[in-house]
């Protein structure tokens, strides 16, 4: 594996008197694929949420690529090369599809207002090639978000091509590292082998790492270089999925103390 | 898991045509929505599909050669001024509707960056303090001043959003206003000349050429022309930055600020570029208004024409400018024609038969309702006429024909008659809107005919306020028929 990407030292998080996160270790590595699992309100999204700068974390430290991103605003995080998508999905709902891309390369790009105004030729060109990445971009899913679809608002989208747009609008922001909240969530079983498939794809043929928090134990047995399970923004594994799924704790957490006795 | 194989993807070709078969899934019925209409229409679908194909500057170019041409058929003064002052309400909306309509931004303070641009015009441009700022350096130094205000104003804000925002820039208009107001001591200097204003302003000059705001006691038409050709540049500038990279950030803000954040958008940033730009918008059309009115005052900047700017940019359609455009000439022309009570009454009256067509449709409720408000109004008549001739021969301007024997109006009004029946009124309007089925067409005769003593009574001598009542009944059943306004674009908030 490649140069370390992403490191959380010892994090810790708390809203008032509840801790969302307390004492979290975690390190991507460049290239893999890490799936983070934990049941409902084990802090997976506040993870997500501390990485990408929504919240700061009241103690430890997140570091990209060895750079401290604590205190940084979420726009220049993502200016370091990370990127996400939402589990409850956050498109620009009545802009196109093609334009919900395109507006993702803004933090790449520099034409300024002026330059809009007028349309210098710097400013067509750089737009010429926003909108070849947004083609590029959406031309990854094959035909589902292409030709007349780039032009409807995204509200017009189903459900599944919704989150498939969120995908697109994340890489056109040209990342290094990929968060991927619950892709899975909500697709048919034909659409969750699709998923699959699809980051697997991300990693080969897009080249990004990526951090995934995911429920489906199908998809995360199909994809993970390595699990981490949370319980209570505590972690309580971490390794192969095999391990990770075998683990007392692990099953504890899912299944309730006892359970093992009882049946 | 082996034996669920993906469907696998047709090759990839970019710009296809939607697939011909027939239609499965969401996506496509969707898509599909402007076909299935057409089909239904076969003859209005081909021609909206062609107006529909031409470009925009198309539009743009046949919109403002008919506008040019205006004063050629047209050679009343009071026309073209009026024509003059829509092209500034066009502009204004324009600027309005970025900070509104793309960054979604409610800013109730702009049209104090109009009375920047204005203040800062007469400032430099009038025997007040005796500067005579060239034209061409004044007009564009007072944009960037309003930009510079706009920003400024942006600074504490931009973290609000909402109505918290709202609040905000409305105090900020408050104390635009107070200080223009009493900015005639400011640290013992007489900077605004107070409540008077600043008069005596210069006209706009051209390397040493003063154009002179009337020819002969008449407006002089090359203002007009001077506020096409800034419109002209503001549409095309607005529209070529709503297309670019900032212009997408801001709508991407307005949908989703958290999302635009994440996505490396600086969404503070933004917001102050949204403000200032268009203050900046605001303080061009502030500086040619007070050049061809010679004067300001404090008062030009009142929350009425706030108001008035949104009514257009909401009428018109949130986000479009071609809206904005529509919206400005409607309600500027609409302000014009009230004022004259013949006209304002005739468009009272239809309001009223067209809100009640649209609620019963053309059926035999429709006749009932109709029947039922003429005999009600004839037998009042009747009563009220047998009681004592002056009670029906008032002759507040001028009923006559048939709805001077329908309608009482009494030479003399006894203030509380006029008071109850607003009251009375509201209380129909309430009935009819809550009460269903047969309540509501029993309930209807009397409010209508309430309705109508009430505006020949008490509006039709008062056109100034009266104007707007009917202006706010207008966009109020507008946006009832079409939330969306006239020209905007259908819109999710949630799915």
């Amino acid at each position: 594996m490649g140069e370390r990407l992403l490191e959380i030292d010892k994090v810790s998080l708390a809203f008032g008197g509840l801790t969302s996160v307390s004492g979290l270790d975690l390190h991507v590595d460049e290239g893999e694929i890490v799936s983070v699992i934990g049941p409902n309100g084990a802090g997976k999204t506040t993870l997500f949420n501390l990485i990408t700068g929504i919240y700061n974390p009241d103690e430890g430290d997140i570091r990209v690529a060895g750079r401290s991103i604590v205190g940084m605003q979420p726009h220049e995080i993502t200016g370091l090369g990370i990127a996400r998508t939402f589990q409850t999905l956050r498109l620009f709902l009545n802009m196109t599809v093609k334009e919900n891309v395109m507006a993702a390369a803004y933090g790449h790009t520099k034409a300024g207002i002026f330059r809009s105004m007028i349309r210098t030729p710097g400013m067509r060109r750089e737009e010429r090639e926003i909108s070849e990445l947004a083609e590029q971009k959406l031309a990854f899913f094959g035909q589902r978000l292409m030709g007349y679809r780039w032009n409807q608002p995204a509200y017009s989208l189903s459900y599944a091509n919704r989150r498939r747009l969120e995908i697109a609008r994340a890489t056109a922001t040209n990342p290094r590292l990929l968060l991927l909240d619950e892709p899975a969530a909500g697709m048919n079983p034909v659409e969750t082998h699709e998923i699959t498939e699809l980051i697997g794809q991300l990693r080969t043929e897009g080249g990004y790492t990526i951090l995934v928090i995911e429920h489906d134990m199908h998809v995360v047995e199909g994809i993970s270089d390595r699990v981490v399970a949370l319980d209570h923004g505590v972690k309580i594994a971490e390794g192969s999925f095999t391990q990770v799924a075998t683990d007392p704790l692990v099953v504890e957490a899912y299944l309730g103390l006892g359970t093992m006795d009882t049946k | 898991m082996s034996e669920l194989t993906p469907p696998t993807p047709p090759p990839v070709d970019p710009g296809a045509e939607p697939p011909a078969g027939p239609a499965v899934g969401r996506d496509e019925w969707v898509a599909r929505e402007g076909e299935r209409r057409a089909a239904r229409h076969p003859w209005i679908g081909t021609v909206e599909g062609r107006l529909r194909r031409v470009p925009w500057w198309a539009w743009l170019t046949l919109f403002v050669a008919a506008g040019a041409l205006m004063p050629a058929f047209e050679s009343s003064g009071y026309v073209r001024l009026v024509a003059f002052e829509t092209v500034i309400y066009m502009v204004l909306a324009l600027g309005l509707n970025l900070i509104v309509g793309w960054a979604g931004l409610l800013d109730l303070g702009y049209i104090a960056y109009f009375g920047v641009g204005s203040y800062v015009y007469a400032i430099f441009d009038s025997p007040k303090f005796g500067f005579h700022v060239p034209t061409i350096v004044l007009i564009p130094a007072a944009t960037i001043i309003g930009a510079l205000v706009g920003l400024c104003v942006g600074l504490p804000s931009r973290r609000l959003s909402g109505d918290y925002l709202a609040i905000m820039t409305l105090f900020f208009l408050e104390l635009f206003e107070t200080v223009a107001t009493n900015g005639n001591q400011i640290f013992g200097h007489n900077i605004t000349g107070g409540s008077f204003g600043i008069s005596n302003v210069s006209p706009l000059s051209f390397f040493g050429h003063r154009l002179a705001v009337e020819h002969q006691g008449i407006f002089a038409v090359s203002y007009y022309y001077i506020a096409i050709v800034m419109f002209v540049i503001i549409f095309v500038t607005l529209r070529f930055a709503n297309l670019s990279r900032t212009g997408r950030a801001w709508r991407s803000l307005r949908e989703d600020t958290l999302a635009a954040e994440v996505m490396g958008m600086p969404v503070n940033w933004l917001k102050l570029l949204s403000f200032a730009t268009g203050a900046g918008v605001a303080a061009l059309a502030g500086t040619v208004t007070t050049a061809l009115n010679a004067s300001v005052y404090p008062l030009n900047f009142s929350p009425v024409v706030m108001i008035t700017i949104y009514a257009m940019v909401i009428l018109g359609g949130i986000g479009s400018q071609w809206g904005a455009v529509l919206g400005a000439i409607l309600i500027s022309v609409l302000l014009q024609v009230l004022q004259n009570p013949g006209q304002a009454r005739a468009l009272f009256y239809l309001g009223v038969i067209v809100g009640v067509i649209a609620m019963f449709r053309f059926s035999l409720r429709l006749a009932a309702v109709v029947a039922a408000t003429a005999v009600f109004g004839v037998v009042v008549h009747a009563v009220a006429a047998s009681y004592h001739h002056s009670w029906v021969d008032g002759a507040h301007g001028g009923v006559a024909g048939v709805l001077g024997d329908w309608v009482v109006v009494p030479v003399q009004l006894a203030p509380w008659v006029g008071q109850v029946a607003y009251l009375l009124l509201l209380i129909g309007m309430l009935c009819v809107t809550q009460l269903r089925g047969w309540l509501r067409i029993v309930a209807l005769p009397p409010t209508l005919y309430l309705a109508g003593f009430v505006w020949e009574n008490l509006m039709i001598p008062n056109p100034g306020p009266a104007r707007y009542i009917i202006l706010g009944l207008l966009l109020i059943v507008l946006m009832i028929v079409r939330p969306n306004g006239l020209l905007g674009e259908r819109r999710v908030e949630i799915t």
